[in-house]
This record gives structure tokens, sequence and C-alpha cells, in this order.
């Protein structure tokens, strides 16, 4: 077959103009089915890090937007196989003006940094956190942008908490999931807000020794508090995580059902121009009959140019996607999966596979009928 | 003289394979944008339908929504009083102190749950939501743990038919109606007694919000002024327009995503319309000609493949609506993080929505088909005779 590779080639550069129309259509949706199976990817099949495997959310079963006694912090720690438990408070509020999103969570400093190792903060900023209790370490974007250095000053004016907390920034850490993102001693919001408001939190991040004890240690603890005024759910912080894109509709099957279309579309388009370039060439294949090429032969052939251009489109559509993901990385979203979005090998491999199958799919028809035309009726035929 | 548009119908029928496969792919494009542009349309529908003009929502200073917002019975008794606040029937003023919390109901796609609001309502939160009813069933008795369920939820969420029961606070809630009003956000939640509600979760003292109806709508402005202008009171006030308004950016992100997608499809779309285009305009060479001998002008001929091609696309608009038509009757629904609760509504295929599809479809086929067209009609009479 490969000897015929000449051929399928010099075939596929004939009408110049419709190959090229071909590759870009292929390859313009090709782009975006491989976008959106990186960012499916991303969500779904993206394993957890070391460090996010090790680690268990818990939150108030009704909802994030219940609390939960900080009492349950000391029981939670109890359960064997606990290494550490500590507050994570989402404080919602402003920074200057609403449209200055970042997300702010109210933490404990001195457990913060054993239980998120990830967040690199120099040892000498860690402990002017840890020391004062008005301080606050935020991600380099969120320096970037505002252009704040350690010392300076923040103020949030609080939303779901009445309270308006003055910080200084104490460190500044590198970590591309959570560059724009704040944390703070939850001790100050807890001493700012009224007896009645104090000492409930929203979220237990909970360190365990082993990953493996993930489902064992997150039933122990909804267990605990079954006949609780406030039960819990407890799940992996990639599961917790993943709720928050549930919110957003059925995400899932969007994506899904948007690669579907495309998929299709990509048929459609190539069995379309496989079509118009068999037609356009019965009296060829007439005259490759003459010369002794078998059915088979004239299959592969069309099949192969098929595929060769749909390859191609491909190959345009993995260049096209990685400029798009480099582009979506630098949009400000929720997700740190999107911010940290690439083209993985697997889905690289998968975008290839699919452009060579839709090249194959959409030429069967006609590479068939090619192969079957009688020789004196393809010889006879005129355009 | 013009080209009769009767020449490309013709053409589009005997190339009908062709004509079918390039149709769908623009279809698709247009089906697409289209059933983006109908969930938000939907989510739209069921705000603005929510959204009395002459209510007014008070929530605590600060609070962007009324599920984090606290709200005192002092401060909801010196505030009904206020001027400017419509009577009920029986003289009592039109203000419902509400509270609304979220529960968590399990769906078969999502089985770990959605946030549904839950509300807790007076008889005056029910009297001030004009055109609610119940459909079936009761509305709650006082004092009992009975829930009211709104149209959209027993058919999303498995388990909430009338006679089911909840579990939620300190006990199991009865579900004993199903009530609805118009196409509103008030159609996916769940009403039950106030009271009740404020016992089981330990807020007796301290609600959610206020919902207040204004005399008319010249007063709702002042209103609000006046209420956000007292120090005493310590609460924001706004429309509940406004309210519903702000919450339309839940639907940000999916119509960002779509509007992104349909633009790359329709990249594709259009180099497919103008393959389709150029290989008809090659295999009628010699009918190019034959048209020019007979008289028709250059500018006859472009303006008659460029027709054709918008003739195409027009079909694909077509089919891309009838396509996206079934959604109609699909139910969704889409949360938020204002309210950490889910909207649920129906997609809305609009007169206008359709309308957009069709000019977004034949604005493909006008891209598409310019550069075909003008090379149909630079070719030179003898040349394109000759050409097979």
């Amino acid at each position: 077959m490969l000897r015929y590779f000449p051929l399928i080639a010099k075939n596929a550069m004939r009408n110049r103009r419709r190959s090229i129309l071909t590759i870009c259509s292929v390859g313009a949706s090709l782009c975006l089915l491989g976008v959106l199976m990186a960012i499916y990817h991303a969500f779904f099949f993206t394993p957890p890090t070391p460090e996010q495997a090790r680690r268990l959310v818990t939150r108030n079963r009704i909802s994030l937007a219940n609390a939960m006694p900080v009492a349950y912090r000391d029981k939670i720690a109890t359960i064997s196989g606990v290494r550490g438990v500590m507050v994570m408070q989402w404080f919602g509020g402003v920074y200057k003006e609403p449209k200055n999103m970042f997300a702010r969570f109210g933490v404990e400093p001195d457990r913060f940094f054993n239980i998120m190792p990830e967040i690199n903060v120099p040892p000498d900023q860690q402990k002017a956190f840890i020391a004062d209790r008005t301080g606050c370490i935020i991600g380099k974007d969120i320096a970037t942008k505002f252009n704040l250095k350690v010392g300076d000053r923040m103020t949030l004016v609080g939303d779901i908490f009445p309270v308006t907390l003055d910080f200084t920034v104490r460190g500044i850490f590198d970590f591309t999931e959570a560059n724009d993102v704040m944390y703070f001693n939850v001790q100050y919001l807890f001493e700012s807000l009224s007896a009645k408001r104090r000492d409930s939190v929203g979220t237990f991040t909970i360190l365990m020794d082993s990953p493996d004890d993930a489902g064992r240690i997150a039933n122990a603890i909804d267990d605990m508090f079954h006949n609780a005024p406030d039960q819990t759910r407890t799940e992996s912080e990639k599961a917790f995580q993943l709720g928050f894109i549930s919110m957003m509709g059925n995400v899932k099957m969007f994506l899904l059902s948007i690669c579907a279309a495309v998929t299709f579309t990509i048929i459609l388009v190539s069995a379309n121009t496989m079509a118009m370039s068999v037609r356009e060439r019965i009296r060829e294949v007439g005259v490759l009959k003459t010369l002794g090429f078998t059915q088979g032969e004239i299959l592969g052939i069309v099949l192969g140019e098929a595929a060769f251009l749909s390859f191609i489109g491909g190959l345009l559509g993995y260049s096209l996607a990685v400029l798009l993901t480099l582009v979506i990385r630098q949009a400000p979203a929720f997700f740190a999966e999107l911010k940290t979005l690439t083209i993985v090998p697997p889905v690289a491999a998968a975008l290839l596979a699919i452009a060579v199958f839709i090249g194959l799919v959409s030429s069967i028809i006609p590479a068939w009928n090619a192969s079957r035309t009688n020789i004196i009726d393809s010889l006879r035929y005129s355009g | 003289m013009a080209i009769p548009i009767s020449y490309n119908w013709r053409n589009l029928i005997v190339r009908k394979t062709t004509t079918i496969m390039t149709a769908l792919g623009i279809a698709l494009t247009v089906a697409v944008l289209l059933s983006v542009l109908a969930l938000v349309e939907g989510l739209r529908t069921a705000f603005k339908a929510t959204a009395n003009p002459n209510h007014v929502l008070v929530t605590r200073k600060g609070s962007t929504s009324e599920l984090v917002s606290g709200m005192s019975r002092a401060v909801f008794q010196d505030l009904k009083f206020k001027p400017g606040i419509a009577k009920s029937k029986s003289g009592e003023p039109m203000a419902s102190l509400e509270l609304v919390t979220v529960i968590v109901l399990p769906t078969p796609e999502n089985p770990a749950g959605n946030n549904v609001n839950l509300r807790g309502v007076t008889p005056i939160g029910v009297e001030i939501r004009d055109g609610l009813k119940i459909d079936s069933g009761r509305w709650f008795t006082p004092g009992r743990r009975e829930v009211v369920v709104g149209r959209n939820i027993p058919s999303r969420y498995p388990g909430t038919k009338i006679g089911d029961k909840l579990h939620f606070g300190k006990g199991d809630w009865e579900i004993v109606g199903v009530m609805s009003q118009g196409s509103s956000a008030v159609n996916s939640e769940l009403f039950v007694d106030l009271n009740q509600a404020a016992a089981d979760y330990n807020r007796s003292d301290v609600l959610s919000s206020i919902l207040i109806r204004a005399v008319d709508s010249v007063t709702v402005q002042s209103l609000v002024n006046e209420l956000k202008a007292d120090q005493r009171l310590n609460v924001d006030a706004i429309t509940e327009q406004q309210y519903y308004e702000n919450q339309m950016v839940s639907a940000a992100p999916i119509r960002f995503l779509g509007t992104f997608v349909a633009i790359i499809m329709a990249v594709g779309s259009c180099f497919a319309a103008m393959n389709t285009m150029y290989a008809s305009v090659a295999r009628r060479a010699r009918e190019v000609g034959t048209l020019r001998v007979l008289g028709f002008s250059r500018g006859g001929i472009l303006t008659s493949f460029f027709l054709e091609s918008l003739l195409l696309s027009l079909l694909g608009g077509l089919i891309g609506c009838i396509l996206v038509l079934p959604l109609n009757n699909i139910t969704t629904g889409l949360g938020n993080f204002i309210t950490f609760s889910e909207t649920s509504f129906s997609f809305r295929v609009t007169p206008l929505i359709m309308a957009m599809g069709v000019a977004f479809a034949v604005f493909l086929g006008a891209i598409g088909g310019i550069f075909p067209a003008r090379m149909a009609a630079k070719k030179e009479i003898l040349n394109a005779l000759r050409e097979i």
C-alpha cells in the first residue's frame, strides 16, 4: 500500500484549492474538537495530584451555603488516619470594586503549610503569616494585577460576613492553579463577627496519612455527625471541585453533544469533498483499471487520499488547538483546570486518530462506488 | 436581465447529495448556536417572569443574594409600615418576610444532588406573587412539616411527587401540592411554612429577606432609595427585576462557550460552503459560457452564483432551526454562584432566535459564495465554452 503513497499525495494535490479548503475546514472543526476534548479530559479524566489525593473536604450536607460548628475540627482529628484538619472558610467580599474577582479563604496559618504543601512561600514569609493575625498571603497573579508587594495593605469589605477586614500582605506564592487565591487567618474573621455568627465554618480540609484511606475516613466523618444537627458530606478534594462544575449545568452532556455535532459536521464536509473529487475522476479510475489495478487497490487509493487529507487537517487542527489553549489559559476562570489546560499526548493522539477515522468513514461510499465502476462505463463517462 | 432564480434552485436540486450535505453542515453549526441562545433565553424568561416591576427585595446590607442575607423580625416590624407599601385585600401591608435556604435533591445524572431553593413563606408571601397557584394537591398547613413543590421539580427530581417525603431540617416533610406561576423561577423552588422552617433551621429570629410591593411603579424607586438610606434598618433594597437580571451572569460561561464553539464551527462550514460552490462553478463552466453567449452579463452571473450560495445556506439555516425546535419541550437546570441553587427552566426557541440563526447561516453563505461567484463571473467566454 505504501508504494501508492506518491500517487495518493499527487491526487490530493491535483485540485489544490479544494484540498486546501477541505483541510482548513476539517482543521477548524478538529481544533475545536481538540480543545473540547482537552477540557473534558482536564475536568473528568485527570487524576488528582499526589497532594490532592491525600486531602478530603468536609462540608455541610445541605449545601455549601450552610455552615458547621468549628468544634467539628477537633472531633475529625481523632479519626485514625487523619494527619491534620484545617478550617477553610470562603469569604466572598469585595476588594476595591466588585469586578475584582479572586477567591478569598480564611485558613489556619499554623496548619496551612502542612496541609497545602503546594503553596510555596519562603520560610520567613511563612513565619510572618503565622505570626500576624491580620496577615494574608496572595497568589502571584493578584500581586501583579493590583501591584501589591509584601508589606502592603489590603481591605476586604464583606458581603456574606458583615465585616470589613484590613490585611497586611505577608507573602506571595506562585502556584499556577492557585495564583488568584488569597489566604488569610480565619481567627481574624471570627473575632470580627458577632458572638452568634462566630465559630461556624463552611468547609474543613483534611490531610490523610495515605490516599488509600479516603473512602474509609470520609465515611467515618459523615457517620460521626450523622445524628448531629449539622450533618456533613465528605468527599475528595477533586470531587468537591467537580461539584462546582456540575452547578453550571450538565457540563458533561453539553461538551459531549457539541463534540458529536462537530464530528458529524466534519464527516459531512469531508464526505462531500471526496464525493466531488471521485466524481471528477471516474474516467481516470477506468484508465487505472485498464492498467491492471484491482478493485481493492482502487478502494485503498481513494480511502488513502481522504485519510491523508483529513490527517493533515488533523495536524492543522492540533496546532490551532495548542494556540487556543494558550489563549484560554490567560482567560479569567474559576477553575484551576482551565488555567493549566494543555493538549496532553493522549488527547493529541485521539485527535489525530479521529481525523484519520473521519477520513476513512467519509470516503467509504465514494471509494466503494469508484472501485466498482465498470471499465467501459467509466471510460465513456464525461464529467 | 437577471438570470432567473429558478435556474439556481434547479441546480441545487440536480446536485442534491452535495446540496444536502453542505446544507446539513451549515445546519449543525446553526443548531449549536441556536441551542445555546435558546438556553440563555429560557433562563432569561424564567427570571423575567419571576420579577414583578413593583416588587422590591430587601436583604441585609452587603449581601448579594437572599441565601446569604439575614433579616431579623424586629427590622421587619419597622419596615412593613413604611409609606409606599401596597396593602393586601385584608388591609395588611404587602410585605413578606421569608426564609430562603437550599436543600439537596439528587437527579439521575447527578446522584450527589443539586441545590434547590427552599423558601419559607407566610400567607402574604403567596398572595404577593401574582398568578401563583396550586396545580394539584393543596397548600401546606401552617405549623406542619408540609411542602409545596414547583411545577418543574417532580419531573426533574425523582421522589418529589405528591405524597413523597423529603428529609431536611429536623424531620420528614410531606409533599402536599404542586404550584406554578407562569414560567417563573418559583417553578423550581419548594415552598414551606415560614415558622416551621425557621424552627427546623434554628433561625426563629433571623430570617433571610423581605419581599415588598410598592403601591405603583412610580413609588418603587423612591422606596428603594428610602430603605437604603435608613441607617437604622441597615438593609439593601433592590428591585426584583434588577435582582434577577444580576443572576443572569450564571449563564455567561455557557453563553461564552457556545458562541466560541459556533464561531469556530462557522469558519469550518464557511470553507465547506466555498468548496461546494467552487465545485459547482467548475462543473458548470460550459453553462457559464453559454449564459454569457446568450447575453447575460458578468454581473448577472456573479449575482446568480452568489444567490445560489445564499439559497444553499438559507436551506441550511432553516434545517438548523428545525433541528433545534424539539428543544422547546426540554427542561434543564442551571445553578449559579449567587444563590448556590439551581433554577430549572425550558429551552426557548423564539422566532427572534430562529431569525438570528437564519441570518447567521446566510452570512456564512455570503462569505462562502462571494469568491466562487467572482471566479464564475471572470471566466472568458471562449475558455469557458472549451472547458469540460
